[in-house]
């Protein structure tokens, strides 16, 4: 195990150098610092999304979910919306970046926590449930917001309109240091709860038994998952509005590979080999698509294509098992 | 000792249990025995914490249950609950590893592998440990359950019908294996069992349930007889003595 992570990594390396310097114009003192900014932010989506996804696996006792799929994305259009209607387009835009972000933050965080919460009740533990709930639930939050942005004013709603769907090109490094700060914190949070969910891994009954009741490492794992996958979004956008911050699929298809690739129950592993392979899959992906075949198709296309079929690969091997 | 004190539970409005009073005393091992519904596997959950109590007391060796912190009771009881099942890909050395988990919590020591040897070699699967779960028999996967239980090394053993889909030769070599458990190792068993025979051959004392309440309890030749299974099961069965305990006729 301890060879094959060590592998990644050195995969992870050559992308991410890779990254930096293939075809390398203009003014250095430009070009590097502005690579550098998107590279880590690069890193930290993939690293915020992979451990949530490995979290929200564990915790939901399945190998299929991922909180994206779960409506999360559908938050992130839903906070904007009542921002700029509470605040006006003029008063959105006065908003500091760091500010703007620290919102974004605490209401994705603060509702996604809610959403997963009202999630896990109505599941109770059953898989079909739990999907449906979320496909519902993340139709509600759309629906929801849609009825918003009719209320709203026709040019505030322009603003909102712009932001969800494009995304900035330049980061900010204020907002990558105070995205950092809550990643790095949710993810050493994380890495504090390995044991435990290894336990957890052998069902409720037999965890309890062992002294570590589900509910409360529920509760835990829920917190860090909407603080990881919050940060993220607020930093970067989800995919599906053109940034390249969460995609629905992308924590499932790194999850995946990671358990492929290093099959083990043992969290201490499956966390850095998912944040391993989150990182090769964004920026490597990213500097393929962008650098080698100067394809101006978003990387989200090829995300979820290939995680789609992960995706229906998995349901049929439920299926069949 | 286990004490149990004017329990009462409910599931979706219907009442389960009905005022269980029960001492259990140390060592030994006693069997829930009762018709399908009579509340034997809630007693048992409740015991071991699986489920919440909603009224009632129960003590298990001083500590009372819902009062003492998790890690504590996970040092005092073992369960190993109703059709276990593991939905990650464990070998059986490493399922038995986490029957230590309440002693170092992530970082086995020596004396944590030593004791999984031990409970691998007793329970006769120290040639089965690299093996996978989903690799053995059923006979096999429920001894390396139990051998879990075995070694988080608690006073006392819950064991929720551990002989489920078992046949025979499986099902008497796991008794035998839990005979010695109480025997040997100086543990208290309690466990749910269905077959009533394997109840009176094997457990120094027989709990009798019938809708949530206690009807009988005591040493099995005390205990069954053609009258108590025509009233608490409602069937007609024969009890014969042979060997000096009761057996029942199918």
């Amino acid at each position: 195990m301890g060879r094959r992570l060590a592998l990644i990594a050195g995969v992870l390396g050559v992308c991410a150098c890779a990254y930096m310097l293939v075809g390398l114009t203009g003014p250095l003192g430009f070009v590097l610092p502005y690579r550098g900014g998107k590279l880590a932010a690069l890193a930290l989506v993939a690293v915020a999304l992979s451990v949530a996804t490995v979290l929200f696996q564990t915790i939901t006792a399945n190998r299929i979910l991922t909180p994206s799929l779960m409506g999360f994305d559908a938050l992130y259009v839903l906070v904007l919306t009542v921002m700029v209607q509470a605040l006006g387009a003029s008063g959105f835009a006065a908003l500091s970046p760091p500010t703007l972000f620290a919102v974004n933050l605490a209401g994705l965080a603060g509702l996604g926590l809610v959403l997963f919460v009202v999630l896990m009740r109505l599941a109770k533990g059953d898989m079909v449930r739990l999907c449906l709930t979320g496909v519902v639930l993340g139709l509600l939050i759309r629906s929801a917001t849609h009825l918003l942005q009719r209320l709203i004013d026709p040019g505030d709603y322009q603003v909102v309109q712009s932001l969800s769907v494009a995304r900035f090109t330049q980061v900010d490094g204020t907002l990558l240091a105070i995205a950092a700060a809550a990643v790095g914190a949710g993810v050493a949070l994380a890495w504090r709860l390995r044991h435990r969910l290894d336990v957890l891994d052998l069902g409720e009954a037999a965890a309890t038994g062992l002294g570590e009741p589900p509910a409360r490492l529920h509760r835990q794992a829920l917190l860090l998952i909407c603080l990881m996958v919050g940060s993220a979004t607020a930093l970067a956008g989800p995919m599906a509005s053109g940034g390249f911050g969460p995609s629905s699929f992308f924590g499932l298809v790194v999850v995946a590979f990671a358990r492929l690739v290093t099959p083990t129950h043992r969290h201490a592993v499956l966390i850095p080999s998912a944040v391993l392979i989150g990182a090769v899959v964004l920026i490597g992906g990213q500097l393929v698509l962008e650098r080698l075949l100067s394809l101006s198709t978003p990387l989200i296309v090829v995300i979820e294509l290939i995680g789609g079929a992960t995706f229906l690969i998995l349901l049929l091997k439920r299926r069949a098992a | 000792m286990i004490r149990i004190e004017g329990l009462h539970h409910q599931i979706a409005g219907a009442e389960v249990l009905r005022g269980i009073d029960l001492t259990l005393p140390e060592g030994g091992v006693t069997a829930l025995i009762g018709p399908n519904g009579a509340g034997k596997s809630t007693l048992l959950s409740l015991i071991a914490r699986l489920i919440r109590v909603q009224r009632g007391r129960i003590e298990i060796g001083g500590h009372v249950v819902g009062q003492t912190r998790d890690r504590d009771l996970a040092r005092v009881v073992a369960v190993l609950a109703q059709g276990a099942h593991v939905s990650a890909r464990l070998r059986v050395a490493e399922l038995v590893g986490f029957g230590r988990y309440p002693w170092h919590l992530g970082r086995p020591g020596a004396a944590d592998h030593a004791a999984v040897d031990a409970a691998l070699e007793r329970f006769d699967l120290t040639g089965l440990r690299h093996r996978f779960l989903d690799e053995l028999s059923g006979g096999q996967r429920q001894r390396a359950f139990v051998a879990m239980a075995f070694a988080q090394d608690t006073p006392y053993l819950l064991l929720d019908e551990p002989l489920n889909n078992l046949d025979i030769a499986a099902a008497r070599d796991l008794m035998t294996l839990v005979r010695g458990l109480a025997d040997e190792a100086g543990r208290t068993v309690v466990i749910v069992l269905h077959d009533i025979n394997y109840a009176t051959a094997f457990a120094d004392r027989l709990v009798v349930l019938k809708q949530g309440q206690v009807v009988a309890q005591g040493a099995p030749g005390e205990v069954v007889s053609a009258p108590l299974l025509a009233d608490v099961f409602g069937t007609a069965a024969r009890v014969e003595q042979i060997d000096g305990r009761p057996v029942v006729l199918v």
